[in-house]
């Protein structure tokens, strides 16, 4: 098969032992890393939000508390389960599986560095890069759904049962928009590969981070995918499907101990998962300066510094889910569908086509100063006809 | 190594599929879907056929199957179904028709434009391409979707806005009165979703 | 050996890895945790209050929005080769897709219309 854009380095060659070995040892590192990830972001979160309310929070488990999620966490080893009498028992022990095994895999596309050698070997830091790419987040987002989904439903219960039925279909409609989203940034990239996405970011200089990284190029694909991606992780404010006031727990309300860790592992899980994607499409991945008064082919250039900007970026839009956890208000759940199926899925359409012109335009070697306010002037003239099409809320109210 | 994977996973595509028909409660045939549904995804994946796979996952798997639960969500699976038929001589006409899906699957196998072969590397699947560059699978079904197959892929669309129609149509019911009889028993469900 | 192993090599490891974790941990709750079962315990909860009725019923509104994820769903996966072919395709292929969401618009515009978008 030809490929256009190179593959892991590591696997075109003989599968030998080595091989082998290099991809377990990758996997635990991710493994590990998602873990004392989780960790670390739950404590941070828990200090940052405190300190943003004249709190002190965690503090005695550990220097600063840091260990408290650690403690959390063996804690819950020691609990008992209790599993509701009238549950379905076989789904109700499978539902845990499927949510936390498609969190783990979909962190599997993420370029945490560049290429570096190892062994003799040249690898890519990330573990697969299949062609489909993003579609394997998209994938597994869609499997992680079963998990919720079935958690609620297998309990027997009502208030999981609700919990679950809103989780999923808010998932299907932030996922659509999701989707929508990252076409913004396909139509400029050309490749469904992350790494590739990756390498067309590369640093040129502090201009590449206006002019390469996809965030100002496909700045309204940028917002919706936050946005998308905030909902779809249910991460305050569209965290309905925990909603303590009205569902107690949500859909894992009957779920106890350890099994109950593991949704709460899945859920952070993803929201590392998907800044790491935000940070992969929009911010470049690991691209950043190198040292310059250290050869450029030292290992602190090749392995260092994209590890180190990767994690500073994605620390950056943790910190920003954090911010946004601790100041906004959870939202409507009529707004919430409202919000997506009536401004995210029309604006993500609008953007995707735009974009789409522009690059088409571009290839043509049309003026870009003329072409890009027409296509803007364009889209506006769209959305003003669609908007002109429907009916405000008051008269749906007229329709019921 | 490619023959036991593949018959790994057909043996799993079979399982699944007998335990849609034999499983007792309709959330654990959807399961089974499931699990059909993820094992065929992995044999696309054999032919080479990535997109194939990733739409399979992410359509048959994470939209269809997960509308199918709603639906059995919505009816409730308390209700015990009803085993006697109300369609007469459903049973035979399922095994006829059965017998001639099968047949036909046979007859076609005979056949290799029905087989679905492996995309062969260096083989145009169209000839309308500039360079000698072919692409990944992804840009060759990108090339041959909207260039030889255009008038599909736009009536695809139509069809597409059909369905929405008749979902739209469905959802509504015919009336005030059949709608209200619809929502009514799970009025437990979902009174708390203004707050 | 064919492409397929090489890139999913790494995505079957991971699976493995992931089920012994999750596997490994389940095994150890199971050997540390007490267990000291009570009639009362297994009882789903419903604000302190005894359950009635059976299993619960979702709602239809829930049901439309499904539907309607399905179809747009089948049109993202129409949109992602598209988003990647487009270069080569040129002015024809961006017209071609303005065609296809266009008449996907006009569905949306129906539904939004005939008041099922709306949460109430």
């Amino acid at each position: 098969m030809i490929r256009l854009f190179a593959a892991d380095p590591l696997l075109t060659g003989d599968i030998d032992l080595t091989v082998l070995l290099i991809v377990i040892v990758k996997t635990l590192i991710i493994f590990v890393m998602l873990l004392v990830g989780v960790m670390l972001y739950i404590w941070a979160m828990r200090k940052v939000i405190a300190d943003m309310q004249n709190r002190i929070g965690p503090q005695k488990a550990g220097p600063f508390g840091i260990l408290q999620s650690l403690a959390d966490g063996v804690k819950l080893f020691f609990k008992e389960q209790s599993e509701p009498a009238g549950s379905d028992h076989r789904v109700y022990l499978l539902a845990p599986y499927l949510s936390i095994i498609p969190a783990f895999l979909a962190f599997a596309i993420v370029p945490i560095g560049g290429t570096v050698s190892i062994a003799g070997h040249m690898t890519e830091l990330q573990l697969a890069d299949p062609a489909i790419g993003v579609l394997f987040l998209l994938a597994m987002s869609g499997i992680g759904l079963y998990g919720m989904m079935l958690a609620g439903w297998s309990s027997g219960s009502k208030y999981p049962l609700i919990g679950s039925v809103r989780a999923s279909a808010q998932m299907l409609s932030y996922e659509a928009a999701l989707g929508l989203a990252i076409v913004g940034v396909l139509v400029h990239s050309g490749t469904l590969s992350t790494r590739a996405i990756v390498n067309q970011q590369a640093w040129t200089g502090a201009g590449s981070i206006f002019t390469d990284w996809y965030w100002l190029p496909a700045i309204g694909a940028f917002v919706i995918f936050l946005i998308a991606a905030l909902a779809e992780t249910n991460h305050p404010p569209f965290d309905l499907v925990e909603a303590e006031q009205e569902l107690t727990g949500g859909f894992n309300t009957e779920y106890t101990g350890i099994r109950f860790a593991l949704f709460y592992l899945a859920e952070f899980m993803n929201v590392i998962t998907m800044s790491a994607i935000a940070v992969t499409l929009f911010l470049g991945g690991p691209n950043g300066p190198g040292l310059g008064f250290v050869a450029s082919d030292s290992w602190i250039n090749t392995w260092f510094m994209p590890i180190f900007w990767f994690f500073l970026k994605l620390m950056v839009l943790l910190y920003a889910t954090v911010w946004v956890r601790a100041s906004l208000p959870r939202m409507r759940y009529d707004r919430l569908m409202d919000f997506s199926w009536k401004v995210l899925i029309e604006s993500a359409f609008l953007w995707a086509m735009a974009t789409g012109a522009i690059v088409v335009g571009r290839n043509e070697g049309w003026n870009l100063w003329i072409l890009t306010p027409a296509v803007a002037l364009g889209a506006f003239l769209i959305y003003f006809v669609l908007m002109a099409c429907v009916p405000s809320d008051k008269e749906l109210e007229e329709i019921r | 190594m490619n023959a036991v994977i593949f018959f790994i996973f057909a043996a799993s595509t079979l399982v699944g599929a007998g335990g849609v028909v034999l499983a007792r409660n309709p959330v654990h045939s959807a399961l089974f879907l499931v699990q059909t549904l993820l094992s065929v995804a992995v044999l696309f994946l054999l032919q080479d056929a990535e997109l194939l796979a990733a739409v399979q996952v992410i359509v048959y798997a994470g939209a269809i199957v997960v509308l199918f639960l709603f639906v059995i969500m919505l009816i409730g699976v308390d209700r015990r179904e009803a085993l006697t038929e109300t369609l007469r001589f459903q049973r035979p006409i399922a095994v006829a028709l059965g017998a001639i899906v099968l047949a036909e699957i046979i007859f076609l196998t005979g056949h290799t434009w029905a087989t679905g072969a492996a995309t062969q590397s260096g083989v145009p699947i169209t000839g309308s391409t500039s360079s000698g560059d072919l692409g990944n699978n992804i840009q060759r079904v990108a090339r041959v979707l909207f260039t030889d197959f255009l008038w599909p892929f736009e009536l695809t669309a139509l069809l597409l806005v059909v369905a929405v129609v008749g979902s739209v149509v469905l959802a509504r019911g015919s009336g005030d009165r059949s709608e209200r009889s619809i929502e009514e028993p799970s009025s437990t469900a979902d009174s708390e979703s203004a707050s | 050996m064919t492409e397929f192993y090489r890139e999913y090599l790494a995505v079957a490891v991971l699976i493995g890895a992931a089920l012994a974790l999750v596997g490994l941990m389940l095994g150890v709750g199971k050997l540390i945790r007490p267990v000291r079962p009570q009639a009362d315990k297994y009882i789903t909860y419903e604000a302190g209050s005894d359950p009635v009725g059976g299993w619960g019923q979702s709602n239809v509104r829930y049901y439309v929005y499904a539907l309607l994820f399905v179809i747009f769903d089948v049109e993202a996966v129409f949109i992602f080769p598209w988003a990647v072919g487009l270069e080569p395709l040129g002015i024809f292929g961006l017209v071609e897709m303005v065609v296809f969401i266009l008449i996907l618009v006009l569905g949306l515009v129906y539904a939004w219309r005939k008041g099922v978008l709306r949460w109430a």
